[in-house]
């Protein structure tokens, strides 16, 4: 399919064994500039198993993976990072010691620039770049409305504001093309609404962003379009609207007889 | 910790050798300031990196052994035709020899050591510490093996015709240890308090969400060993420039073992943590030797003490003791909200 | 040709002792997921129990020898309740410091005592040595190793034929489901503690008479079953029974071709060369224990 957009993420063929099983089976899709793509799909149908070979965590058995039109596979996962993929967890995962502030000030790392003799040696350009990684710190919880719990343990928060702040994390290593797997579960409807509308902010500051998510209402919401996995196959790619009518995607989610009820 | 108490801290040690005038109390000063400085360097990599390395003592040895080697002169066949010969140097270029070599083999063990982890990291390290035990035993060519390197000689500044600094008296000594022992803790502050620390402590608090914004994680525990090593080997360069006799035992994991307790029970994620450990553990023989207990007994102290330490106090002294005044401030009806951390600064 | 024979030979013994180190050690570590660092001061426990009875108390050499093991066993049992069933919500470091603090207790316990002199235990096996063509080997070595392989071979069969051994399977494979299963994991690894002291408890009352017995001897021991159970793979029975005759073979071979300093060093350089290029261990298909 010809597109006019410029393509951020090309997996080609992909196949990824994983704990003895194809994790994902020969799957071919795109995530085109500025989007929001999600990938929907029944528990075990491969979906974060895409995200760990995009990102580095998985070695893929076959295929290729393109971000801007070079490879990804092969490349270790801080590497991917510092390209501009950034991804979250499913599990909640943070730096649970550290308080708000400094797990968005770990985030900042690839904005980092100290030289480790300028460190040791207390050079004055180091004492500068401290000083913008803390506004930067500063900017990325005013963005995402975390600012007043800055000086809480990050255990402290709450679930919501724990899952936040994982995107904050995520934020500040400067992604263009941004991972998020399963941001809103287990999330109150108000914290959701809070998290798609930060996520719109995002979008509007220029990333384009993968979408894994269980919560239909949030998905068909938030997506331009939509790929639905089973079993590690594409069964399903397409605007919303076509998705959820989808009869393929239906005998996923619910079956067979759930088909022909529909039809 | 607010500049002046800094200053007046400084001040009162470096007042000590002015007031303090038995040698034998200065002798376990300085003993103590070497070990604080081992301590605070097995700091780095234990507490702040979170990397379980029960090696460190090699560090120490090797830090030891090459400075010296170096000031002493040393001969060896490599092969049975060429002979490495090299004519004794001055010591201070043998400690900064010493410091290099030392951080050169922790280059070396970070590199092949992260490849696994846990509980495999940290055989790895204990079988490296004594490899390189058994090499000092029987490499008795360059080495001595048990019959020791003695005759070492003591750190001489200066040129010998206009001004000499002699560091062989017991108070130019704690000077020497006690401004080592500063810029290290100068060192490990800054380090910790940047960047790379952050990425430091990054992995040991959350190793693949670390990974996922970009921290390279060999890079930044190759860096933690490499300074933890080469601050070992500094400790190392002075104690064999004081004691000025060298034998293997320098390597035993019972060393090792001293100040991993020192760092655990001080405060194993905290700059304050490996000083007061080093105080209590250091000091603690003497007092033990006192009361004319046998040294068996004085390790069976040392080990009942650390478990008693770890079950009641799990993070160490000084965290307990921040609690503690912490929650003082809390339920003081004069203090306004309690005081917190300057945003960024390490906890 | 001889001579290397004759290394086999020596390197049998070392072997079955080795091997009962280390299989009692890649229990512990396999289901407990513990560094031990006891392990060594086991050993050496039975080898002055082994001591205490025979030299001085006068009992008698093979009743000692089971009543060694006994001890041990006790000795794990109570460590284990003491000190580790504690620790079970802890994270790995403090686990290994206790375990740090507890080896050089037990050590300097020995210390205290029974004084750092080497002493030695009579047995009661006939001087001269067993003669075959060239070769010679003693009785007391011989005995050595029958009594090794005896317990292995019993080990064996607790872990694959009992009912106990099969729960003790299940932990290592899966806790938590071997928890919902009904498996008392506290039980099981009270059980595998005391097994695994035992044995090398067991271990050290064998080597006892054949050398000497001084107080550091259970460092080596300990760094050597460690070796062992890497060598073997975590958890598996019979790769650390023939990681410990392969390390055996490779201390005797370097004695007897390269230079006996180093001997204790192949333990140390094999577990640093297998991590590096095969952490799962030479045997290891799958993590498993059987």
């Amino acid at each position: 399919m010809m597109s006019s957009v410029p393509i951020m993420l090309e997996i080609i063929e992909l196949s990824v064994r994983f704990g003895g099983l194809m994790a994902i089976d020969n799957i071919t899709f795109e995530v085109r500039d500025g989007e929001l793509l999600s990938l929907i799909g029944p528990n075990g149908a491969g979906k974060t198993s895409v995200f760990n070979a995009v990102t580095g965590y998985l070695r893929p058995q076959a295929g290729t993976i393109l971000y801007k039109g070079s490879r990804l596979s092969g490349l270790l996962p801080h590497a991917i990072a510092a390209r501009g993929v950034v991804r979250t967890f499913q599990k909640t995962s943070l730096f649970d010691g550290q308080t708000t502030f400094n797990n968005v000030l770990m985030g900042l790392h690839l904005s980092a620039r100290q030289r480790t003799l300028g460190i040791i040696l207390g050079l004055p350009s180091v004492k500068e770049d401290e000083r913008k990684l803390k506004d930067s710190a500063w900017d990325i919880l005013r963005f995402i409305g975390l600012e007043s719990r800055a000086h809480e343990l990050g255990s402290a928060l709450s679930y919501g504001e724990q899952r936040l702040l994982e995107v904050a994390i995520a934020l500040a290593a400067r992604p263009r093309l941004l991972l998020l797997d399963e941001p809103v579960s287990g999330m109150n409807p108000a914290e959701k609404v809070r998290f798609m509308r930060t996520l719109d902010k995002i979008r509007g500051a220029g990333a384009t962003i993968l979408l894994v998510e269980h919560d239909m209402r949030t998905v068909m919401g938030a997506s331009d379009r939509i790929i639905c996995l089973n079993h590690g196959r594409i069964i399903a790619d397409g605007a919303p609207g076509e998705i959820q009518s989808h009869p393929e995607v239906i005998r996923a989610y619910l079956g067979e007889r759930a088909v022909r009820a529909g039809s | 910790m607010t500049r002046w108490k800094s200053v007046l801290i400084i001040g009162f040690l470096a007042s000590i050798p002015l007031w303090v005038t038995s040698f034998y109390f200065l002798h376990i000063l300085i003993t103590t300031g070497i070990f604080i400085i081992a301590a605070m360097s097995l700091n780095l990599l234990l507490g702040f990196t979170g990397q379980l390395s029960l090696g460190h003592v090699a560090f120490f040895g090797i830090g030891a052994y090459a400075s010296a080697l170096l000031s002493l002169g040393f001969e060896v066949h490599v092969t049975n035709d060429f002979v490495l010969g090299v004519a004794p140097k001055p010591v201070w270029l043998s400690m900064l020899f010493g410091t290099f070599a030392a951080g050169l083999s922790g280059f070396a063990l970070g590199k092949i050591a992260f490849k696994v982890r846990g509980a495999y990291f940290v055989i790895v390290s204990i079988s490296f510490a004594e490899v390189v035990h058994l090499v000092a035993v029987n490499w008795v060519e360059l080495t001595q093996g048990p019959m020791a390197l003695n005759n070492i000689p003591p750190l001489k500044l200066g040129t010998p015709q206009l001004l000499e600094l002699s560091f062989l008296r017991k108070p130019a000594y704690f000077y020497l240890v006690l401004s080592t022992a500063i810029v290290c803790y100068v060192i490990i502050r800054r380090l910790v308090s940047s960047h790379a620390g952050r990425a430091m402590i990054a992995l040991r608090e959350n190793e693949p969400l670390a990974m996922s914004i970009g921290i390279d994680v060999t890079r930044y525990l190759v860096l933690a060993t490499v300074v933890s090593a080469a601050m070992a080997g500094v400790a190392g360069a002075l104690y064999a420039h004081y004691v000025r006799i060298v034998d293997p035992d320098i390597f035993l994991f019972i060393y090792t073992v001293t100040m991993v307790i020192m760092v655990v029970t001080g405060g194993k994620r905290t700059l304050a943590g490996p000083i007061v450990g080093g105080i209590i553990f250091g000091l603690l023989p003497e007092l033990l030797r006192a009361l004319a207990i046998k040294p068996e007994m004085q390790w069976i102290v040392f080990g009942v003490i650390m478990i008693f330490v770890v079950f009641l106090l799990p993070q160490g002294i000084v965290p307990a003791l921040e609690d503690w005044r912490n929650s003082r401030k809390r339920h003081s009806p004069n203090t306004g909200p309690p005081v917190q951390a300057a945003p960024g600064a390490p906890p | 040709m001889d001579q290397f024979l004759q290394h086999c030979l020596n390197a049998l013994m070392l072997g079955g002792i080795y091997a009962l180190l280390g299989i009692g050690l890649t229990l512990i570590f396999g289901i407990m997921r513990v560094v031990n660092f006891t392990h060594g001061e086991l050993y050496a426990f039975g080898a002055y129990m082994m001591y205490a009875l025979v030299t001085r108390l006068g009992v008698d050499f093979f009743v000692a020898l089971a009543l060694a093991t006994v001890l041990g066993v006790a000795l794990g049992a109570a460590i284990e309740f003491v000190l580790l069933r504690q620790l079970r919500s802890s994270d790995i470091d403090v686990t290994m410091l206790v375990m740090i603090g507890a080896w050089i207790a037990l050590q300097n316990a020995e210390q205290l005592a029974w004084t750092g002199v080497a002493q030695s235990i009579a047995n009661p096996f006939p001087a001269d040595p067993i003669v075959l063509g060239r070769l010679s080997v003693s009785w007391n070595r011989v005995f050595v190793f029958v009594v090794a392989i005896m317990l292995i071979t019993a080990t064996y069969f607790l872990v694959n034929r009992t009912r106990l051994g099969m729960a003790m399977r299940a932990t290592f494979q899966d806790r938590e489901t071997a928890a919902l299963m009904g498996v008392r994991i506290e039980r099981i690894h009270t059980v595998t503690f005391a097994l695994g002291s035992g044995l090398a408890a067991a271990a050290g009352a064998l080597l006892g008479p054949v050398f000497v017995v001084t107080p550091t001897m259970g460092d080596l021991a300990a760094a050597k079953a460690f070796a062992v159970v890497i060598l073997g793979g975590m958890g598996n029975l019979l790769g650390a029974t023939l990681g410990g005759f392969i390390l055996a073979f490779a201390e005797e071979i370097g004695v007897g071709y390269i230079s006996s300093g180093y001997r204790d060093a192949m333990g140390f350089l094999l577990i640093i060369l297998i991590l590096l290029f095969r952490p799962t261990g030479l045997f290891a298909r799958k993590e498993r224990i059987s």
